[in-house]
């Protein structure tokens, strides 16, 4: 991290238990007060859960200092309205509700006129499919709803946890083109297992490996780094990647 | 053929009190997963609210016309505030502690019979209602009582708000999508909360709006009425699918129905039991219920 610039969100030993089982044993990171902040980690390394407990979706202790305000202590609605877009990683989109009202749900009162405009110039298609049922939407377009959900409401930060994931190629790449516009305006935390989308969009990383933080720093610094993404990602030198490994192609990217 | 439209519109007319409890209970269960076992108090709440206003004890309030709508009203209205009050002071602060929950809603639903008893009796008291509504009317030779009607009539009225409310409203767009997904609504920076007391608010209404009605319907009221009126409204509840109104407004009328024609042209109470094997076999062929929402 440029050591100069202020982060947007601190968060220090944050600490999640979920049923007596330790999920998080103390993660450390910053989300840099521009561009794309990338984390990363195996499967079952907590990104999930440290996403969710930053917003406060499991009980949580530690610190989560949003523009230097503490937060740990704040309901998830609470926190969201002080400008946090939230695209989880099943993208959490009604099923039972139509596009529209999906969108109009994430409508934030004193956030000033909801950007519909921009929602739909990102995404013609949601206008088209306004009136149809969320749950009969393909997933890359029920991924369009949950990124147009976070842009519509001018927030200070933008959360996606994982948004390429299952999608096909083409729409990676579309969803990459998307967040790496939102970034140009609004800071971005990027979970995210598709190493092309974070060579790509990050400028930042932060790696976990069994609850705890394991990496910090500049993204390019890491992925040039074959050592450490053997060590922190599992990702070989040579093309197959063990089981529960980062993913490595450049899928759609 | 006189028999059959006069059990036909009196299972309708027991169907309307079902649903008028039972799309409370599923809203509730729905969007918050509470069992509300209190809500047959609720409807005993409004029963009373109703006998005590339409029996000259509310000013302007009584026994005809005006007066008794006015009652109605009161007894809904005093439902609405048990219901709010049940959820702020119970359900909210025992919302991470489920089986407390339910044990308290079972608490609440034991003490508020035992409540109007000690202060009304245990017995039944005559319902005192407009004449207009006591007297009967025909209809294909049958001699229809008028109150079957009201009570179809207001579940109509229940049904067609509530699809008017969850559709059009922004809290409606916020129960539906509760009903779903709870911890995303908060995630979009929505207090859900605000959420359960409006639906307790809403539920409580329908529930003592059932009370009220339902003493036209039995002709008395009696402090164990709400807790028998419950089971049924359970019933209801899973055959429609939790959370789904149109379900329970469709499980309702089959409910009524069966019922009534059973318990006729078969022993009386097997009515009361081929609902619970109508029940099961719903469920054996659509676990999901009627309108395929998952609980």
């Amino acid at each position: 991290m440029n050591g100069s610039e202020t982060p947007l969100l601190t968060v220090r030993e944050l600490r999640v238990v979920i049923g007596g089982r330790h999920i998080l044993h103390g993660v450390d990171l910053d989300v840099a007060a521009a561009g794309v902040t990338a984390l990363l980690g195996r499967n079952g390394a907590g990104k999930t859960t440290t996403v969710r407990g930053i917003l406060g979706l499991v009980p949580r202790t530690g610190s989560v200092l949003l523009d230097g305000e503490q937060t740990i202590r704040l309901a998830t609605h609470t926190l969201v309205r002080r400008g946090i877009g939230y695209a989880p990683e099943d993208r959490g989109v009604f099923a039972g509700l139509t596009v529209a009202e999906n969108l109009r749900l994430a409508e934030r009162r004193g956030a000033g006129e909801p950007a519909y405009g921009l929602v739909h110039e990102l995404f013609p298609e949601l206008r088209q499919r306004a009136r149809q049922p969320a749950g009969t939407l393909s997933g890359g377009q029920q991924q369009m709803v949950a990124i147009g959900r976070t842009l519509l409401n001018g927030n200070r930060l933008i959360i996606a946890d994982e948004p390429t994931k299952g999608l096909a190629p083409k729409v990676v790449t579309e969803v990459a083109q998307v967040l790496e516009r939102a970034a140009q305006a609004v800071p971005v935390l990027l979970v995210e297992q598709n190493l092309a989308m974070v060579r790509r969009l990050a400028e930042h990383c932060v790696v976990l490996a069994d609850g705890r933080t394991s990496y910090r720093g500049p993204a390019a610094q890491l992925l040039a780094d074959a050592d450490a993404m053997r060590r922190l990602l599992g990702v070989g030198r040579h093309g197959a990647a063990p089981a529960g490994a980062v993913r490595t192609e450049e899928g759609g990217v | 053929m006189s028999t059959v439209v006069l059990l036909a519109l009196t299972g309708l007319g027991l169907g309307a009190l079902y649903f008028l409890v039972a799309s409370g209970l599923s809203l509730i269960f729905g969007l918050m997963d509470v069992l509300n076992f209190a809500h047959g108090a609720l409807l005993s709440i409004g029963a009373y609210g109703t006998w005590w206003a339409a029996s000259g004890h509310l000013p302007a309030a009584g026994s005809g016309g005006f007066g008794f709508v006015l009652a109605v009203a009161f007894g809904t209205a005093t439902g609405a505030l048990a219901a709010v009050l049940l959820e702020l002071a119970l359900i909210r602060p025992l919302y991470a502690r489920p089986r407390e929950q339910v044990l308290a809603t079972v608490g609440v639903g034991l003490a508020v019979p035992a409540l109007l008893s000690a202060i009304w009796g245990a017995d039944a008291r005559p319902f005192p209602g407009p004449r207009a509504l006591s007297g009967t009317f025909g209809l294909l030779g049958a001699q229809i009582p008028v109150n079957r009607l009201v009570l179809t009539g207001a579940a109509v009225v229940v049904l067609a708000a509530l699809k008017l409310f969850l559709g059009g409203t922004r809290h409606g767009l916020v129960v539906r999508a509760g009903v779903e997904d709870r911890a995303m609504v908060t995630a979009l920076g929505i207090d859900v909360r605000r959420a359960f007391t409006l639906v307790f608010a809403i539920g409580g209404a329908a529930a003592a709006l059932a009370g009220a009605l339902g003493g036209l319907y039995f002709g008395s009221v009696d402090p164990g009425q709400g807790t028998s009126l419950l089971i049924f409204a359970f019933v209801v509840v899973v055959m429609g699918g939790m959370g789904s109104i149109t379900g329970a407004a469709l499980a309702s009328v089959a409910v009524g129905l069966v019922q009534q024609f059973a318990n006729y042209y078969t022993t009386a109470g097997l009515g009361d039991l081929a609902v619970v094997v109508l029940l099961a076999a719903l469920l054996l062929a659509r676990p999901r219920g009627l309108t395929g929402r998952l609980a």
